[in-house]
């Protein structure tokens, strides 16, 4: 009830947005999740062009690698591959030996030695580059050199022996991408509909909620499975799906806003003054709605991105070689017990995501709640 | 009890608000006392400060402020005591009562379980005798048919009910000190009078001391034996109550004392062109019913009235909550649905709709009570106050529609600057200006006043009530002035409605109505309203 004037302020006023912002900037762990979801957001749109590997390429030599900082194939690891490509070549090793990033192998063989089994050489994920260095008289013996492929897995590789890194980010474009526009397609339909139902009021706002509750009672689950099974599975499903689905809560939030907001003295204000129906909508409805529209936005995308892990968990959502969180978690955790890492990895920048998207969410609850100024 | 000795005092008392905008200082070092057994008004406008100083004596301070300073109470300082010693005085021997009796009562119990939970835990009772002293103490605030209202839950009460169990709360560990928190503001002037004299009462049977939190000066003469005047944060002047009231030393309390409006105005010629007419107009609310309901709960907030608008006349509707009179205002600009004659000058409005009043609408103002409520809190006070005249005059630019903005400011003594700022960055008063400017811009003929000062400081309504007048004067406004409030209707109108239940009880010039009114009901309103004799002596 005190109503303290502070000092006075400078002629520009400050709008409850700007308020809300300063509020938020107080809130240290909002402000770092807003930062950490930007700078995951930035990893997942530029990682996959920046990091070596393509999240599609199968390195058959290194299938199951756990992560690691150092360059792949290991030292002990290099006479393995060696022996491994000679001998697709059908000669034998008679000596080899490495010098700096090269190695130099002698072969030999029964009969002479075609200059075209360099290739099984180069074929081979740890060596490149190879050269016929000379070659005895008789074609019998020869030696070649290669170089070795410098490889950094830093989250290991999957069962197929792709990248994990590659793969996590791609993952998340996807994931983020189906949070972000399923969290729109569903904020937008569900505003504009509980928007009406809550201006138009009376027996229109009825059946428009009961079709609400009608939707509601639908198992999700058997619905989205009618979708793959007419439609098959499809990107743009994903987002028609969860989509139908989620805007239901947005649309009775939103609705009972708009009740609110319509008996407010300033919509009467309005009346009084002659403003029409689309005025008080655009002028004094929405710009009053948008605070708790934003606030369930960000709480919104988390569960979009938990509902598209879930369905590609189960098999229904996006399909190989794109990938998500969800699908990366799934195979993880088929894994757990001999490569956890390809749990792991996935497992932390789904959680933490969501995390930082929760705070965020309960930063601006704070920062746009007039009752707790 | 030995009347002359101190039991709470306040010293060097400071209290501080952590904000956005750094920190701000609400109560800035002051002293106060209270004698056992005394009425002590702590009296200030809203952001003096007046009811921090309580707030933070009894620890119920926001999470962002804080108290420094001694709050000695026989002895101890309340500041420093831990929790569940400050539980020991907290609500046993200083108890507290607030302005709004709906939201202190929990809506989920009985009045007889808030009742009694409090007096087993502090006093270690058995359930049935427990029950015996809720009896007891809601005898002792008259609620009628104590047994039956044991079982009643808080909405089934009225607020004047509300505030007598919440004073029976407040008692039920016989407490040394009873701080009433502005504990009538929110109750109509009858009730009001009513709930005071329950007070003066209470006090000569119990002997406690009282500490009066109030903006309302008329209750402090009738109450206090000491006052504190208090005005940003600091006591301006402390004395007697009667000293105070007739030789007041501070120029801050002289402006208190001098606010109330003033003045008369005088009506019309007879040969005014009626304005605004309605005749037997009835407003009929439907309550439950439907389909599986039954039968609907008719209604009727407006029963039959008819009134005359001259131009530049101010008619004063005066009544208490529930009598109709907001809703005969807004029956009269079709705002709601209502039966009966309407018409505005030759024009018959009984039966326009929505896209016939539009033309009108700028004709036809309306200013609401609430200046928090009725401005909208995204919108620039400039985009506030041109709003309407995007409806009715959409050839305007916006440079136009700004320097119109900025005329209207002016008008109503706000600086123009204002119209790039936001309604929450003003106080009540300016709001309330900025509302009347929303209404001015568009130059109606009527307005319709609904409360426009009730919300607002003494002060600030002596300012309204004067720029009100000017604005009439200057352009010939008539003005349906809606109020509860005597003392600004008697300043405002030349003519008065007492409604009363939908129905007019008097009507009549205010000069007789003021001076000799007819109706019992109108007498009671007068009683309440300008009587200043002690409610000690009289009681």
């Amino acid at each position: 009830m005190t109503d303290i004037v502070a000092t006075a302020p400078a002629v520009v006023g400050r709008s409850l947005w700007g308020d809300a912002w300063a509020r938020l900037k107080a809130n240290r762990a909002a402000m770092f999740s807003l930062y950490y979801l930007a700078f995951i957001a930035i990893l997942s749109v530029f990682g996959p062009s920046l990091v070596p590997h393509r999240y599609t390429t199968i390195y058959a030599d290194y299938v199951r690698m756990p992560p690691s900082l150092s360059a792949y194939p290991k030292p002990d690891k290099i006479e393995t591959a060696l022996n491994e490509a000679i001998k697709r070549m059908r000669v034998d090793i008679k000596q080899w030996r490495q010098e700096d990033n090269r190695i130099f192998v002698t072969v030999t063989s029964h009969k002479p030695i075609d200059d075209r089994n360099v290739r099984y050489l180069d074929r081979s994920d740890a060596f490149d580059n190879t050269k016929i260095e000379s070659k005895s008289a008789d074609g019998l013996e020869a030696v070649m050199s290669a170089s070795i492929r410098q490889q950094y897995f830093l989250f290991g590789t999957d069962n197929t022996g792709r990248d994990l890194l590659s793969r996590t980010l791609m993952a998340g474009r996807i994931s983020l991408a189906i949070g972000l526009l399923a969290g729109v397609v569903a904020g937008v339909i569900g505003v504009l509909y509980g928007a009406a139902a809550g201006l138009a009021g009376g027996k229109v706002d009825e059946v428009m909620m009961r079709i609400v509750d009608v939707l509601y009672s639908l198992p999700f689950i058997f619905f989205v499975i009618m979708l793959v099974v007419f439609f098959g599975r499809n990107f743009v499903l994903m987002f028609l799906a969860v989509g139908a689905v989620l805007w239901l809560d947005m649309a009775r939030i939103v609705r009972g806003q708009a009740l609110s907001i319509r008996r407010q003295e300033y919509v009467q204000a309005a009346e009084a003054m002659g403003v029409g129906q689309r005025g008080i909508l655009i002028r004094h409805v929405i710009p009053n709605l948008l605070g708790p529209v934003v606030i369930y936005m960000t709480l919104l995308v988390p569960q979009v991105i938990i509902l598209e892990s879930f369905l590609s968990f189960l098999g229904l959502g996006v399909q190989e070689p794109m990938t998500s969180w969800g699908v990366l978690i799934s195979t993880g955790s088929k894994n757990i017990g001999t490569a956890n890492w390809l749990l792991l990895f996935p497992a932390f920048f789904l959680v933490s995501t969501l995390f930082a998207l929760n705070f965020v969410g309960d930063g601006l609850r704070d920062a746009l709640d007039p009752r707790d100024r | 009890m030995d009347a002359s000795e101190t039991i709470l005092s306040v010293k060097d008392l400071r209290v501080r608000f952590r904000t956005l905008d750094g920190v701000v200082e609400a109560v800035k070092g002051i002293n106060i006392h209270v004698n056992a057994g005394e009425t002590v008004a702590v009296v200030g406008e809203s952001g003096s400060g007046k009811s921090q100083t309580m707030m933070a004596a009894m620890s119920l301070l926001a999470s962002n402020g804080e108290a420094t300073g001694v709050v000695d109470y026989r002895g101890r300082n309340l500041l420093t005591l831990s929790k569940s010693e400050l539980n020991q005085v907290r609500g046993r021997r200083i108890s507290m009562i607030f302005q709004e009796p709906m939201t202190s009562l929990d809506p989920l119990y009985s009045i007889g379980n808030q009742l009694i939970e409090p007096i087993r835990r502090h006093r270690g009772l058995g359930a049935a005798q427990a029950r015996e002293e809720a009896l007891k103490l809601l005898r002792l605030v008259y609620i009628p048919d104590p047994e039956r209202r044991m079982k009643s839950y808080p909405h089934e009460l009225s607020g004047g009910q509300r505030q007598r169990v919440m004073i029976a709360m407040a008692l039920a560990n016989d407490p040394d000190i009873l701080i009433a928190d502005e504990p009538t503001t929110a109750l109509d002037l009858t009730i009001q009078a009513q709930i005071l004299m329950l007070l003066a009462e209470l006090q000569r049977k119990l002997g406690m001391a009282i500490v009066f939190i109030t903006h309302d000066l008329g209750i402090v003469r009738r109450l206090a034996d000491r006052v504190y005047v208090m005005r940003y944060g600091e006591v301006v002047e402390e004395g007697e109550a009667e000293a105070i009231f007739v030789n007041p030393q501070h120029a801050y309390t002289k402006m208190l004392l001098a606010a109330e409006p003033t003045g008369i105005k005088a009506p019309p010629p007879p040969n005014a062109p009626v304005l605004l007419e309605g005749r037997n107009v009835e407003v009929t609310f439907k309550i439950g019913g439907g389909f599986l309901a039954g039968e609907p709960l008719i209604l009727r907030a407006v029963d039959h009235i008819s009134i005359r608008l001259k131009r530049n006349q101010t008619i004063g509707i005066v009544g208490e909550s529930g009598s109709g009179k907001s809703t005969l205002g807004r029956a009269l600009l079709r705002l709601l649905p209502s039966d009966g004659l309407i018409r505005f000058g030759d024009r018959d409005i009984s039966a326009a709709d929505r896209q016939a009043m539009r033309p009108l609408r700028r004709e036809l103002q309306l200013v609401f009570q609430d200046p928090f409520g009725s401005l909208s809190p995204r919108m620039t006070v400039g985009q506030v106050i041109t709003e309407g005249l995007l409806v009715h005059e959409p050839i305007l630019s916006g440079r136009q529609r700004d320097l119109r903005a900025v005329e209207a400011l002016r008008e109503v003594g706000l600086d123009p600057n204002a119209r790039n700022r936001y309604p929450h960055e003003f106080s009540g008063g300016q709001r309330q200006r900025i509302a009347i400017a929303r209404a001015m811009i568009l130059k109606p003929k009527v307005v319709v006043l609904d409360e426009p000062t009730s919300a607002l400081d003494r002060s600030v309504q002596k300012q309204i009530v004067e720029l009100l007048r000017k604005l009439q004067a200057d352009h010939e406004l008539s003005y349906l002035f809606i109020s509860h409030d005597l003392a600004v209707v008697r300043a405002m109108a030349d003519y008065i409605i007492v409604m009363k239940q939908g129905k007019i009880v008097e009507e009549g010039p205010t000069e007789a109505i003021f001076s000799n009114p007819q109706a019992t009901y109108t007498q009671t309103l007068m009683a309440a309203a300008i009587d200043v004799t002690r409610f000690r002596l009289s009681a």
